[in-house]
């Protein structure tokens, strides 16, 4: 029996008898984070990080008693089964889940991103004999610039936008990108405006002891003077909806691994495309790969053909895996219930 | 000095960065406006030449960047291939592939500079080509390596029009835009020609060959009534063929297409004209096959098809059915033509291409284009009465009393062998680039099928890592033929749903085709048909795109082969 079986529920461990990320609702889930693609509702009880916690109440209405929060390298025993998470580097909270039976070790990576960006925690490689690993930006054509460099452009297009009169918009998920890109605007700007979306996310990280910088809600009530040369930071929902036309004139950024190619940022309408990503690169998920040492690799959500076939050729057995995670191509779109508070704003 | 040459290259990449962003016209005309006040004057003469359709003549091949990229990057092909066809352009695939410069590699060369070497290299070895190409890479960065990855294999499609391109040189070299327009048309070499005499009142050298901007008609979306009095109107068939203008001057003829491209090489039987047409004399019209002989247009019931030489009324019969002077060929058998280097004479011989003129530009080496259209049509049918040549034909006005009988004439188009009907004021000057106002196109329904997706592919572009392309099928007995690909038509999200559809239900994948699951209906729409032996269903359709998707069909509702079968017997001779 193997230790962890994939099943049309998700990825699940018989003899602890608990699911990661299962998109059907189980008794016993471990979440790696809380992107919707990973964290659904409706299970028992949920086992993730510290700080993976509040937002799961926030965005699934798990009641606090149903989560277990722990710390990262913090054993947690389930029929004898250790089960210890560990720093992933996506967003915050994010984990890989590290699960040992009788010397037998398998790591689940969930979604990783490989450079630390100085809030998510930095990626910890893991020795194991069997890793499962995403591959959303599994082609040698994703190779992200550093991130200094990209907030650079960022901080250019956003003084650029502010000499031509204009407010800089820029769409980014509002659980993970939006907070990553604090610190990037904090020092060409005196406030950063942004979406309700992105405030109930900041709010919730606040409450539970995250350190961010302050952020400023836009309100109905406030008059559109007050945004001129303005930075703001919307989920994509709000990209062409009649909320974000209060900004006018404005330019809008995307900022998306998925920019890295020009035609999904003439697709996308944007005026900008920046290929600002917290997944791992090509790169990235085969240095990832190759520091777990380990002997057999499951490639789950993304380009998982390419990236199987490549590892087999390098000589590391691979297999891929069909799972309901990355749906959304762009690897974490607003919730359904951000998309409503974005149409009611 | 020379500070504008330095990093020429970087600044043009730039520019094609932000013109492929910028989605509002405006925006556009200020990156360009932009770029040329701040480009070196080589570099515009470039850029001018590039945005208007000319290309460096190519020395190395796509095969030999790819290999080239390959080697420097030590990807298997095969990998190759997937970034490929999920970046959809060979250019940015080789561009993202190659390992990073870090921004701050400014290298100092000019577009110009680059393109030079690019043009030098053209009788060297591989290696040597080779050697040139890895060294520009070098001192690239990847919007650089991208813009030269395009200049090298051609296709730079920007989406900007020379429209634009024209005004934004008008804008920063304060000269009205039709003037701007008529200078930079013809035949001109980048390679040679300086800004100044590009911009100088003799153009790009004065050349015979300059042809004249053209005209272009919008779409009529509205009924024709909206136009007021018909009889301030002329109207013509709208002809299936490609949009070219014949000057003839100094004792030589040449032909542009609307591409701006001097075809004279490709229609020799228009050298009989060089000596019957007048000197100094430029037309516009209708590059087609065609057939000399009274021609098919037996007119629709009851509609007194009635077409003359005169567009004014009482000169010719009244109230009765006349035909054409001359057979228009489908559009296929013009691409017969086009689509070869060299014409024998079985090619000319099986398919005959003629000219229809439907308008003078140029009489006794003036420029007629501020004349009225009546005033210019009246010399035109002079001039083509006097060569009297049956491959040398005059487009018939169309002769109606009021829009309502037009309407009834427009819909025997197809038998005639066109597809639609031209408006244009008699009053009307002849003007540069697509106008609203005097020239409308009212083209006739297109012909339809309902057929289902059976292949699809990832798209270029803006529709890159998503399958857009499809292919799809009509039934025949109790399988499926496949019959023509649509690329156009759905909306993105329509797209977006399709793609989904796609990535679920793919049966198999061979290179980057999926079969998918017949099960999606869509309407083909196109404008003609003709009979294939290239095709399995025995027929090419004409500008086939998607018209809606037939939701509410199941894959055993589609139509038959025997369908399209019936439609090239009724409009595909």
């Amino acid at each position: 029996m193997p230790l962890i079986e994939f099943t049309d529920k998700g990825l699940y461990c018989p003899q602890g008898g608990f699911y990661i990320d299962p998109w059907r609702p189980v008794d016993r889930a471990i979440i790696t984070h809380a992107h919707s693609d990973h964290a659904r509702a409706g299970s028992g009880a949920y086992l993730c990080h510290r700080l993976t916690v509040p937002l799961l109440e926030w965005r699934l209405g798990v009641a606090a008693e149903a989560v277990q929060g722990v710390e990262w390298g913090e054993p947690v025993f389930m029929n004898g089964v250790r089960v210890s998470l560990h720093p992933a580097g996506h967003i915050i909270g994010s984990s890989q889940v590290r699960v040992e039976y009788q010397g037998e070790v398998w790591v689940v990576s969930g979604d990783y991103k490989t450079e630390d960006d100085g809030i998510s925690g930095a990626f910890e490689p893991i020795k194991c004999q069997v890793f499962v690993t995403e591959s959303t930006f599994g082609l040698p054509i994703y190779d992200w610039k550093p991130q200094p460099v990209i907030f650079g452009n960022i901080q250019d297009w956003v003084v650029g936008n502010r000499e031509q009169g204009k407010a800089s918009v820029l769409i980014a998920y509002s659980l993970g990108k939006a907070q990553r890109l604090l610190s990037c605007l904090e020092p060409v700007t005196e406030k950063i405006y942004v979406h309700g979306a992105v405030w109930n996310i900041h709010q919730a990280l606040v409450n539970a002891g995250v350190a961010l910088p302050p952020v400023e809600r836009v309100m109905p009530e406030m008059p559109r003077e007050l945004f001129k040369g303005q930075v703001v930071i919307a989920p994509s929902s709000a990209e062409g909806s009649p909320w974000i036309r209060r900004f006018q004139p404005f330019a809008v950024g995307v900022c998306s691994g998925w920019m890295q190619v020009r035609g999904n940022v003439r697709r996308r309408n944007a005026d900008a495309g920046f290929a600002l990503s917290d997944h791992a690169d090509w790169k990235g998920l085969l240095g990832a790969i190759e520091a777990t040492g380990a002997e057999k690799v499951f490639v789950t959500h993304g380009f998982q053909a390419t990236l199987a076939r490549y590892l087999n050729e390098r000589g590391i057995a691979a297999a891929e895996v069909k799972t309901a995670y990355g749906e959304d191509e762009e690897g974490g779109e607003p919730t359904d219930k951000e998309e409503k508070e974005a149409a009611h704003e | 000095m020379n500070n504008n040459y330095r990093g020429g290259m970087r600044l043009f990449a730039e520019l094609v960065v932000l013109l492929g962003t910028s989605t509002k016209t405006n925006d556009k005309l200020d990156a360009l406006a932009t770029y040329f006040a701040s480009a070196g004057d080589a570099d515009k003469v470039w850029v001018i030449a590039l945005f208007s359709g000319r290309k460096p003549k190519r020395t190395v091949n796509a095969t030999q960047l790819q290999e080239w990229c390959r080697e420097a990057t030590g990807l298997p092909a095969w990998l190759f291939e997937e970034c490929y066809h999920t970046v959809g352009d060979l250019a940015e695939t080789i561009a993202l592939l190659l390992p990073q410069n870090g921004d701050e590699a400014e290298t100092g060369y000019s577009l110009a500079d680059y393109l030079r070497q690019l043009v030098q290299i053209g009788k060297e070895e591989e290696a040597v080509k080779k050697e040139l190409v890895l060294r520009c890479w070098r001192q690239m960065n990847k919007e650089e390596r991208f813009v030269f990855n395009k200049l090298i294999t051609g296709g730079f499609r920007i989406g900007i029009s020379q429209k634009m391109i024209v005004n934004a040189l008008g804008r920063s070299a304060g000269v009205d835009a039709a003037i701007i327009a008529h200078r930079i048309t013809g035949d001109w070499d980048p390679a040679t020609t300086t800004f100044s005499t590009l911009l100088s009142e003799e153009g790009g050298g004065g050349d015979l060959s300059k042809p004249y901007p053209f005209y272009l008609a919008y779409a009529l979306e509205e009924e024709p009534a909206a136009l007021g009095d018909p009889a301030e109107w002329q109207a013509e068939w709208k002809w299936d063929g490609i949009r070219g203008e014949l000057i003839c001057r100094g004792g030589q003829l040449f032909v542009w297409s609307r591409g701006e491209e001097l075809m004279t090489e490709k229609f020799p039987e228009y050298q009989a004209w060089r000596e019957l047409l007048p000197e100094g004399v430029v037309l516009d019209g209708e590059i087609i096959g065609l057939r000399a002989g009274p021609g098919a247009a037996e007119s629709g019931e009851g509609a007194n098809v009635v077409v003359g030489q005169d567009g004014n009324a009482g000169v010719t019969e009244s109230d009765e059915t006349v035909g054409l002077d001359f057979v228009p060929l489908p559009f296929a058998a013009l691409q017969t033509r086009i689509g070869r280097k060299n014409v024998t004479k079985k090619n000319l011989q099986e398919v005959p291409v003629g000219f229809i003129a439907y308008d003078l530009l140029e009489y006794e080496g003036q420029d007629w284009r501020n004349r009225s259209l009546t005033e210019r049509r009246a010399q035109l049918e002079t001039i083509i009465g006097s060569v009297n040549h049956p491959l040398l034909q005059l487009s018939p006005v169309i002769r109606f009393r009021d829009w309502e009988q037009l309407a009834v004439i427009r819909q025997s188009s197809r038998e005639v062998g066109s597809e639609g009907v031209m408006l244009k004021k008699k009053s009307s000057v002849y003007q540069v680039g697509r106008k609203r106002g005097d020239w409308w196109k009212w083209k006739i329904d297109p012909l339809v099928i309902d057929a289902v997706m059976v292949y699809a592919q990832k798209g270029h572009g803006r529709r890159s890592n998503l399958y857009t392309d499809y292919t799809f099928a009509v039934r025949g007995g109790d399988q499926l033929v496949t019959f023509t690909k649509a690329y156009s038509g759905l909306t993105d999200k329509e797209l977006a749903e399709v793609d989904a559809f796609v990535r679920k239900n793919s049966l198999e994948k061979f290179g980057p085709v999926r079969t998918v699951k017949p099960e999606l209906v869509f309407e083909i729409a196109f404008e003609g048909i003709a009979a294939s032996a290239r095709h399995k269903s025995g027929v090419a359709l004409r500008f086939p795109r998607i018209n809606r998707w037939r939701k509410d069909k199941t894959p055993a509702e589609i139509d038959t082969i025997e369908d399209l079968k019936r439609m090239l017997e009724v409009y595909g001779k």
